[in-house]
């Protein structure tokens, strides 16, 4: 009988390189999710194993971005996936965008980073704030992958504190003038557009949409990251950028804009963490169960297990709190401050199991070899963008007690 | 040109085996359930060659409702609609009969599907139904492509591999490298809700064999090493413990 080169010892769904992924479920988590939501999660499991993890490590080590992926990201739709069919987008609800994000981070949070920029930075408030002409032109081509976006909030003396915002926008008859600088823009050197944020002459932030090529527009690399090494990060310089006044977002005004933006990117956010954290502490279950110290595999010693247990804790809870954001999202009742609360809790929670988990690789645990090193080190960026993790605790702080503490 | 492509809905193949009543049923709780691997890539390769030349592509499985995810699955990568033919994939001649008979009813070009399942791995249902339409099977397909009404086919055969021209229509059990296994899209996800999935019943409940027992392969037992130079203590314990001379 001919035989087949097919190894059945090796699950088909995990035949992509070495990455044996498997996610924890220990509350059954899966049974509170659609047969839907569960090809969502494998499918992109399955593309993250075929075309992030065999090559994520090599990029990330040369601190280069692999923009190939971008049309990737296109064609299996993780740009927009909540946007509208219409507008080239997924038409999906929040607990697959949120699976979607768990996924890709679970590779590399700086992969997610480029999709969490895209779909919510650029593609939401195209959708959410822009014009019907806005939507056909841009949402199609972002969707697909042919056009990469940037969001331009954060300036070089206005991080924590968007409103200080320095950045103008004046109305030049046919034209908007467009002056200042962002600094610290995940996509910015490759963008083919930015959503800008920027204020008038009264003074209000609006946001505009500035097309790369457009004159006074450059958008220098910023170099020698430590952390999403595999994302680029720049600044957006403008000289008086004449917009086109199409190019304004007509339907918001105030701040409100970019919250609304980030309230969507961290939504993603506090799913992406837990895939990080899920990824190191499956590195570090299957690393604990094979190497061997004192003639006994790690695992069995009590402060392994310590370690193994509190993970499966940590990341159980989190579990819980994504799915329950999402079913509020998908109801539209998920608040700001909601959204803060399971980003902080996430994202420190991810970052303490990437210690652990790299404690119980030893010295492998600094290598290459091992995507620890490179979830913790990423997951310094994804513990300050967004809202700084002390940022969240004046959000909720001021939730409580209905006394901001900002300044 | 019309492809039907047949689909199993098997454990995944790191499954815990155990069985139920009498060990004569498989016991499925806990137990993750893919689309059989050879099955998948007949349909990446039906999917593949309507995008290059048009036609539609049916996914068929004879399972009960607890196999949709499975099949909703293949819509998602590109199928246009599906048949689930509504019982309990016995045996391999109940299975080729069910197909024979949907394809009786619809003239397909080809017929798809897995050089076998890897649940019974018996590799009989593409033989069987061939012979119950009386047109050729072939497995196991390593590649296919069509010019006109003829397939042009390369089969894995012992020690060697086989070029074959056959003319539609055909059935064929597919494996690698015959085409790469595709990942459903976003988009293909939520388009697949609303593809047509029909329900039929089947024809006729003649089943040639049923199981009276499954058994797991004894666990293997540990390693002796023997040094070169005490040869003769392997031959003693071949003859006293594994009792193999
Ligand atoms: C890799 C990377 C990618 C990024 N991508 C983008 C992007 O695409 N678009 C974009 O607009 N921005 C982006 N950012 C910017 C990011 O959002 C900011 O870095 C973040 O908001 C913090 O701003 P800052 O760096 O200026 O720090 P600062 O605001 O100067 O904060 C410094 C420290 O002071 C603390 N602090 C500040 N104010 C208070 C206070 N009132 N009370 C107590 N503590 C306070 C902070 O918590 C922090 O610990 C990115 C950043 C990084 C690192």
């Amino acid at each position: 009988m001919a035989t087949s080169t097919l190894d059945t010892s090796v699950s088909a769904n995990k035949k992509q390189a070495n990455d044996v992924f498997e996610s924890p479920d220990f509350y059954q988590i899966d049974d509170l999710l659609t047969e839907e939501h569960k090809l969502i999660r494998s499918s992109i499991r399955s593309f993250v194993k075929k075309e992030i993890s065999p090559i994520i490590e090599d990029y990330a080590q040369r601190a280069a971005f692999p923009q190939h992926l971008v049309k990737k990201f296109g064609e299996i739709g993780a740009f927009g996936p909540t946007i509208p069919a219409e507008y080239g987008g997924g038409g999906l609800d929040y607990i697959a965008y949120g699976l979607i994000m768990q996924e890709i981070e679970r590779g590399d949070s700086g992969m997610r980073s480029t999709a969490s920029v895209q779909g919510s930075l650029v593609m939401y408030p195209i959708y959410a704030f822009g014009s019907e002409e806005q939507r056909k032109k841009y949402l199609p081509k972002l969707a697909s992958g042919e056009w990469l976006g940037c969001f331009g909030l954060t300036e070089p003396d206005f991080g924590s504190n968007p409103a200080g915002m320095l950045t103008t926008i004046k109305d030049a008859g046919d034209y908007y003038l467009l002056n200042g600088s962002k600094m610290w823009i995940s996509n910015s050197p490759m963008a083919d557009v930015a959503v800008v944020w920027a204020k008038n002459e009264d003074g209000r932030i609006r946001g505009v949409i500035v097309e790369r090529g457009m004159e006074g527009f450059s958008t220098p690399e910023i170099h020698n990251k430590w952390s999403l090494r595999a994302s680029c990060t720049g600044e957006l310089v403008f000289d008086n950028v004449k917009i086109p006044k199409a190019n304004l977002l007509p339907n918001i005004d105030g701040l409100k804009g970019p919250l609304k933006c980030l309230d969507s990117a961290r939504y993603g956010i506090a799913w992406g963490a837990l895939g990080a954290a899920m990824d190191c502490y499956d590195s570090a279950r299957r690393y604990a169960m094979e190497r061997i110290q004192f003639d006994k595999p790690i695992a069995s010693f009590q402060l392994i297990q310590k370690k193994l247990a509190e993970m499966l804790t940590e990341i159980t809870k989190a579990q819980l709190v994504c799915w329950r954001l999402g079913m509020l999202k998908n109801e539209g009742k998920a608040t700001t401050t909601q959204i803060s609360l399971a980003k902080r809790n996430n994202v420190e929670m991810a970052l303490h199991i990437a210690r652990e988990a790299r404690q119980i690789h030893g010295g492998m645990g600094i290598t290459g070899e091992y995507s620890i090193m490179r979830h913790m080190m990423n997951l310094e960026s994804v513990i300050t963008y967004e809202g700084t993790h002390d940022i969240h605790l004046l959000i909720l702080g001021n939730e409580i007690t209905g006394i901001p503490a900002f300044k | 040109m019309k492809i039907l492509v047949c689909i199993t809905h098997v454990p995944d193949t790191t499954t815990k085996i155990s069985f139920t009543d009498n060990n004569t049923k498989l016991n499925k709780a806990g137990v993750q359930f893919i689309t059989g691997p050879y099955d998948d890539y007949a349909l990446s390769r039906a999917i593949e060659l309507k995008e290059a030349s048009g036609g539609t592509v049916t996914v068929l499985n004879v399972g009960l409702a607890e196999t949709e995810p499975t099949i909703r699955k293949a819509l998602a990568v590109g199928a246009d609609d599906a048949i689930r033919v509504n019982a309990e994939p016995t045996d391999a001649f109940f299975v080729a009969t069910q197909i024979a008979s949907i394809a009786k009813q619809n003239t397909y070009d080809l017929i798809l599907m897995g050089r076998e399942s890897i649940d019974f791995n018996s590799g009989q249902v593409h033989g069987l139904v061939g012979e119950m339409l009386g047109i050729p099977s072939v497995s196991p397909v390593m590649k296919l492509d069509i010019e006109g009404t003829t397939a042009k086919l390369s089969r894995e055969i012992e020690g060697g591999k086989e070029q074959l021209e056959v003319s539609l229509p055909l059935v064929a059990g597919c494996q690698e490298p015959i085409a790469e296994w595709k990942i459903p899209n976003m988009r293909g996800i939520m388009t697949a809700r609303t593809k047509p999935l029909k329900v039929v019943e089947p024809t006729g409940k003649e089943e040639l064999t049923t199981v009276t027992k499954y058994e797991l392969p004894a666990p293997k037992g540990a390693c002796k090493m023997i040094p070169a130079e005490e040869a003769e203590k392997l031959i003693t314990l071949l003859r006293t413990e594994a009792k193999v001379l």
